[in-house]
């Protein structure tokens, strides 16, 4: 184990594969000499050079379909897109190329591509800097969508990612990247895509979280727990696919559930959460399914505004108390 | 290799076009009988671009397409049999009848894509394109675009990003004067859009898109200028679509006065023109006649090939296990 920080560890993941697979290479704006808005490619040109790691003009919606038919004919590109509110300038290659033609052209290509971006509020970027978005992306086919928290998922989940025959969208947040944590060391330490993690068990109430939410449900645990209240925190880790297996054990353990993430609760990876746990453990509830996510308006800049439309631990415990009624 | 197409070459051009009308010819008796599905987009008239240009490719090159690509696919060696099926719906089509005729791939061929998102196709090729250098392979990659297409803001970001890191992408822009309904100088400022390479600091060439073999000459000069690794070309080939938008195009926009003149330089028989010349009437005769055979048993057997069974894609699943 080596104690590392979030961004660290992304860039221990893509250095190693990097020096594994020539196949795989990296574009993006601000990624190459400047090393990355938030470090993760730091010391990577000097490296790998300025073929494989590739500062690009801005021009996101161009990058995303080149990456995708970069994918189909025999590399393994990483694409960086700086900020997860610029992701609908990716959308019609994910959306209408990528989805469609790993069905289309299922028996001749695999599209092993990684979108890396980050999302999320709390640092005063304003409307246009601090959105999650999630939902927009794994509402999509065919399109793997992950979110670690920890800086050890952040290395193993990125490094399957880039292994992975199918396009992979990692969703970092930028509150994250100094957060620092023991990694497994290890070029072959993955974590599979598609497993959720059990932070704390507990047996009253399952915490659904995605990504930083998932610190928060942890605080809030603790937080019931002084009321006497054991609840279970599950970190999905993977958006898409969702770990539906972990989720119908808790809740048929706990028979209650919050769903907690950071984007809009409109028709957002919340109300998904939602409704996949009305699908398949109705009849394990013993009351409906509690959602703490964003307020359906444009994120405020000013510190109590954007706090105020922040999901936190006090929203979540209180949540929890209401289903627990 | 050299930027004329020997008298072979010629011939077989001539072949593919003519199986490309035939292809058209069909489909479009068909919509009318009734037995097709969804709308067809037919490529009369334009023939001598797909044809002519992946002429003077190779098969490792990797070519794209547009919703309107069937003489793309001819011209990159696909088998008319198998095109039919997608186009009909069967399970031998090239993408198991998933596809329909817009968006037929075929990686044995290098034609990585018919594609129904105007635009599209630019930055396919170009990332292809980057993959190409980034593996330093002998390839180069195309993507056969219209009018429309060069007006979406993704052309502009996919020529400026070619143009800089040099990619061994041709850029061929298949004027056929209209975006769906909208003629060609409703949509742009300026009547020559090869003129636009310049601004991304690649040579802007235009051609008649009509006639075969200047198609060839400069897609071929294109290519060569790719594999020396001096980047991208803007190739414009002036042409005129024939047949309408699609079959549920209702028309009264083309006039008979505006058409009138292309009707006269209708590529096929520019081409049996120049080619008369060198291997004679009687030659021509034969090769329209094998090619109209050629497409008419292919038809009998694509029609006669089965329908696909429906299955649940596992790899698109929201799950990570199955769920009852």
């Amino acid at each position: 184990m080596t104690m590392m920080r979030y961004a660290e560890a992304l860039n221990a993941a893509l250095r190693e594969e990097m020096q594994r697979d020539p196949a795989v290479f990296m574009f993006g704006e601000d990624i190459g000499r400047y090393g990355g808005v938030f470090k993760v490619s730091k010391g990577l040109m000097d490296e790998f050079g300025e073929e494989r790691i590739r500062d690009t003009p801005i021009s996101e919606q161009s990058m995303t379909a080149m990456a995708v038919s970069a994918a189909m004919t025999g590399t393994r590109p990483i694409l960086e897109i700086m900020f997860a509110d610029f992701m609908p300038l990716t959308l019609d290659a994910l959306v209408n190329q990528a989805s469609v033609f790993s069905y289309l052209w299922e028996d001749q290509v695999e599209i092993p591509f990684v979108l890396r971006t980050q999302g999320g509020g709390g640092a005063g970027t304003g409307a246009q800097h601090a959105k999650t978005l999630d939902a927009l992306v794994a509402h999509v086919p065919g399109i793997k969508v992950v979110a670690p928290v920890t800086p050890a998922d952040a290395k193993g989940l990125l490094k399957s990612a880039i292994r992975d025959s199918q396009p992979v969208v990692i969703l970092e947040h930028k509150l994250l990247y100094n957060m620092r944590g023991e990694v497994p060391d290890g070029v072959d330490e993955l974590v599979p895509i598609g497993k959720a993690k059990i932070v704390k068990p507990g047996n009253d109430i399952t915490i659904l979280a995605t990504s930083k939410m998932v610190l928060e449900a942890e605080a809030a645990a603790k937080q019931l727990e002084k009321d006497g209240i054991d609840a279970e925190v599950i970190d999905l880790r993977s958006l898409r696919p969702l770990d539906i297996g972990a989720i119908k054990t808790s809740v048929a353990k706990t028979n209650h559930a919050v769903v907690v993430n950071e984007g809009w609760t409109f028709g957002g990876y919340s109300a998904e959460l939602s409704a996949t746990i009305m699908d398949h453990c109705f009849d394990d509830l013993d009351a409906p399914v509690e959602r703490v996510a964003m307020p359906d308006m444009a994120v405020p800049y000013s510190e109590p505004l954007e706090l105020a439309v922040l999901p936190n631990a006090e929203k979540i415990a209180a949540a929890a108390r209401r289903a627990l009624v | 290799m050299k930027n004329a197409p020997s008298i072979e070459e010629q011939k077989e051009i001539h072949y593919k076009m003519v199986l490309t009308r035939r292809l058209e010819e069909t489909l479009g008796d068909l919509v009318k009988a009734g037995k097709t599905r969804g709308p067809l987009h037919r490529c009369d008239g334009q023939e001598a671009v797909g044809v002519a240009a992946c002429a003077a490719l190779t098969i490792k090159d990797y070519a794209c397409t547009t919703h309107r690509g069937h003489h793309v696919y001819i011209g990159k060696g696909m088998d008319p049999r198998r095109i039919i099926a997608e186009i009909m719906g069967r399970e031998t089509g090239y993408c198991k009848g998933r596809g329909g005729h817009m968006l037929l791939g075929d990686v044995s061929t290098g034609m990585l894509g018919g594609n129904a998102i105007v635009g599209a196709g630019i930055p396919a090729a170009t990332g292809m394109a980057m993959s190409i250098q980034l593996l330093k392979q002998d390839r180069v990659a195309m993507a056969v675009f219209g009018d429309g297409a060069a007006q979406t803001g993704i052309c502009h970001e996919s020529m400026n990003i070619a143009g800089l890191w040099k990619l061994p992408v041709i850029f061929l822009l298949e004027n056929n004067q209209y975006g769906l309904t909208v003629r060609q100088e409703v949509q742009s400022p300026i009547p020559d859009l090869y003129t636009r390479a310049a601004g991304y600091g690649m040579p802007g060439e235009v051609v008649d898109g009509n006639d075969a073999v200047a198609v060839y000459r400069v897609v071929a000069k294109a290519a060569e200028r790719a594999r020396r690794g001096e980047g991208p070309t803007l190739i414009e080939a002036k042409t005129y679509r024939m047949a309408g938008f699609s079959t549920s195009d209702m028309g009264g926009y083309q006039t008979e006065e505006e058409m009138k003149p292309w009707l006269k330089r209708d590529p096929i028989k520019l081409s049996a023109a120049v080619l008369a010349k060198l291997i004679g009437k009687d030659e021509i005769t034969e090769i329209d006649k094998a090619a109209t055979e050629e497409m008419k048993q292919a038809f009998e057997v694509a029609l006669a090939d089965p329908l696909p069974k429906f299955e649940i894609h596992a790899p698109s699943s929201a799950y990570s296990e199955a769920t009852q």
